[in-house]
């Protein structure tokens, strides 16, 4: 049984490095042992798939399981700007404070800045566990501000874990101080193991006091990432991958990366859909490259899943993200605002309120076992079909139809109900009333689901949704998710066994481009 | 080209429209002539060497994510008689 025991911070905790190292070692990413224990790290079950001592580093960071975003929340600090390559689908001309996704910012931070920041957000949100250092550029081009944040929050707000995402390119000669601060996790964005492969995505890298073009700048950037990753394991440091999914350029070598990352001991592997609006006026933007559908990339994830773990729910946030994955509250802690702020951190309250948080997550995982134990009799069919869910969170059916910003997809089979990822769409429902287009999009973002569970839903939008062959299903409001994504699919096979429903694979979907705005 | 050889000008100037303040010029400037102003950087011209006998090479331009951003400024003589960098 999971502990209720919320101090899972190690600061200072060296004597516990060389029994995670051993784990890591042993455990080489997670769910290689085949068979039915795929379920990913990225998802509630992840506590049954990881070995305790990483599960108690990652339980409590949004960014590494989905169902842990939904009970605590991270916030990254952009105080490195500066960058040392160059990316063809990064574009560090527009930081537009309307935009979600990586790379935006809408202002950079001294380190003093940001240790403040961090306090008064700390203060304000109980459930904000995580800081990360994670852009606009790479924080290890600006070592000295970077470690002096994490300097800075280490001292006064111990409790809150460090993370830093790098390109990789300066790793190797960081990992000793990376170590030295304490930091939890580290991100490598790593897009390639093939520098042919690498040309096309990275025009060039800024190493040694040159820039390197084309095939030989990605043969050093490729070295760096996976020594820097080697290095980071070794000292058992949690090292996730983020990949980016490019059609035509990495998408199938993604499965060479996946296999090169796992070997060198990275425990989850991230690929994210390339974002590439003309807009952004990214390389790739403007020169018509286009991100993956919602089956391409599902089925990347899916194929690469055998080896290692995948992360399905990243939403691909701002570089100044503030909040619980999704609803970003960046505008209440701008600069003027928290120098103005009175903060008094309180470690207690803090605490208080992430024991409540374990009791309600253990209850959700209880609900889903016991029901998931009424799928053992069932015959082991070849049926799957996707799902999409309004929720708000705390793993509930608790969102109105309008009021969704993004659909969780779940994949339903004899297995039982597991998290694919995410659709975000347009707001259907804007000051009460529907607007027809935006339900056209969401019905695109989700066409390759079987039904939409939802905790309301008017008269229009059901009707042209049973029309687009998607059952909306409000019958599950406020219910637990998977438990009641189980009764829902045993209802649907019954019915396919009795012949009064056919079961068809449905059609592809579109994933959401571009700007995403929270107000 | 002709030779105007002035010692303690610049050649180089920073586009301020261009400007996206990220500040990696600022760390790798060997005679750090580099400094932030009202929210872009500028080049300090007295400072400047063009990064004649420290590398091959400009730093500002090599380094900048903007290209066409760390530019020669016309209206000053090179550092240096013919032959600058970039």
């Amino acid at each position: 049984m999971e502990s209720l025991s919320t101090e899972t911070v190690e600061v200072g905790g060296a004597e516990s490095i060389d029994d995670v190292m051993q784990k890591i070692a042993e455990h080489k990413g997670c769910g290689t042992s085949g068979g039915s224990g795929k379920a990913s790290c990225g998802t509630a079950a992840g506590e049954n798939d990881l070995p305790q001592e990483i599960w108690d580093k990652v339980k409590n960071h949004p960014c590494y399981s989905e169902e842990a975003h939904h009970h605590y929340a991270r916030m990254h600090v952009a105080v490195a700007p500066a960058c040392n390559i160059q990316c063809n689908y990064c574009n560090r001309k527009y930081d537009c404070a309307n935009e979600s996704r990586p790379g935006v910012v809408s202002e950079k931070l001294t380190p003093e800045q940001a240790s403040k920041k961090v306090l008064a957000v700390a203060s304000t949100i109980p459930q904000m566990t995580v800081l990360g250092i994670a852009g606009p550029g790479d924080p290890l081009a600006n070592p000295e501000k970077t470690f002096k944040t994490f300097e800075l929050i280490a001292a006064t707000a111990p409790d809150i874990k460090l993370c830093l995402s790098t390109n990789g390119l300066a790793l190797p000669e960081h990992v000793d101080t990376i170590a030295k601060y304490n930091v939890d996790h580290v991100t490598i964005t790593i897009n390639m193991v093939d520098p042919d492969v690498g040309a096309q995505i990275y025009p060039w890298i800024y190493w040694q006091h040159k820039r390197i073009y084309g095939r030989e700048a990605a043969e050093i950037l490729t070295q760096h990432q996976m020594r820097g990753l080697e290095m980071l394991t070794e000292r058992g440091i949690l090292c996730k991958v983020n990949s980016v999914m490019i059609p035509g350029i990495n998408d199938k070598h993604l499965v060479e990366v996946n296999k090169a990352v796992k070997s060198r001991g990275a425990f989850l592997h991230n690929i994210m859909p390339l974002i590439s609006s003309p807009e952004h006026g990214t390389v790739f933007g403007l020169n018509g490259q286009r991100g993956p559908t919602a089956q391409e990339l599902k089925a990347l994830q899916d194929s690469c899943e055998g080896e290692m773990n995948m992360m399905r729910h990243c939403r691909q946030c701002r570089a100044d993200a503030v909040g619980l994955l999704g609803e970003d509250r960046s505008a209440e802690f701008t600069t003027d605002k928290i120098m103005a702020m009175e903060v008094t951190y309180d470690l207690e309250s803090r605490k208080a309120y992430q024991t409540k948080v374990e009791e309600e997550r253990l209850k959700v995982a209880a609900a889903k076992n016991a029901e998931l134990a009424t799928l053992a009799g069932e015959d082991n069919v070849d049926i799957k079909i996707l799902i999409a869910v309004a929720t708000k969170g705390s793993g509930r059916v608790n969102e109105h139809f309008g009021h969704a910003k993004e659909f969780q997809i779940y994949e339903l089979s004899t297995n039982g109900a597991k998290f694919v990822g995410h659709r975000r769409v347009d707001l259907y429902c804007q000051g009460g009333y529907g607007e027809e287009d935006s339900l056209d999009t969401i019905i695109r973002a989700i066409n390759d689901c079987t039904a939409v569970f939802v905790a309301k839903i008017g008269g229009c939008p059901k009707n042209d949704l049973v029309k687009a062959g998607i059952d909306p299903v409000d019958e599950f409001a406020f219910e637990f998710i998977e438990q009641s994504a189980i009764t829902y699919f045993k209802r649907y096979l019954d019915k396919v066994k009795s012949g009064e429903i056919e079961h068809k694979e449905r059609g592809d979907a579109t994933l959401r481009q571009g700007a995403f705005i929270t107000a | 080209m002709t030779a105007r050889w002035r010692s303690k000008q610049m050649t180089y100037k920073i586009v301020a429209s261009q400007c996206t303040s990220c500040s990696a010029c600022e760390a790798e400037c060997p005679n750090v002539a580099i400094s932030e102003k009202n929210g872009t950087f500028v080049i300090n011209p007295k400072k400047c060497t063009e990064c004649i006998g420290y590398f091959d090479v400009p730093q500002c331009v090599a380094v900048c994510p903007v290209d066409d951003t760390c530019v020669i400024d016309t209206s000053l003589p090179r550092y240096q008689a013919a032959g600058g960098a970039a």
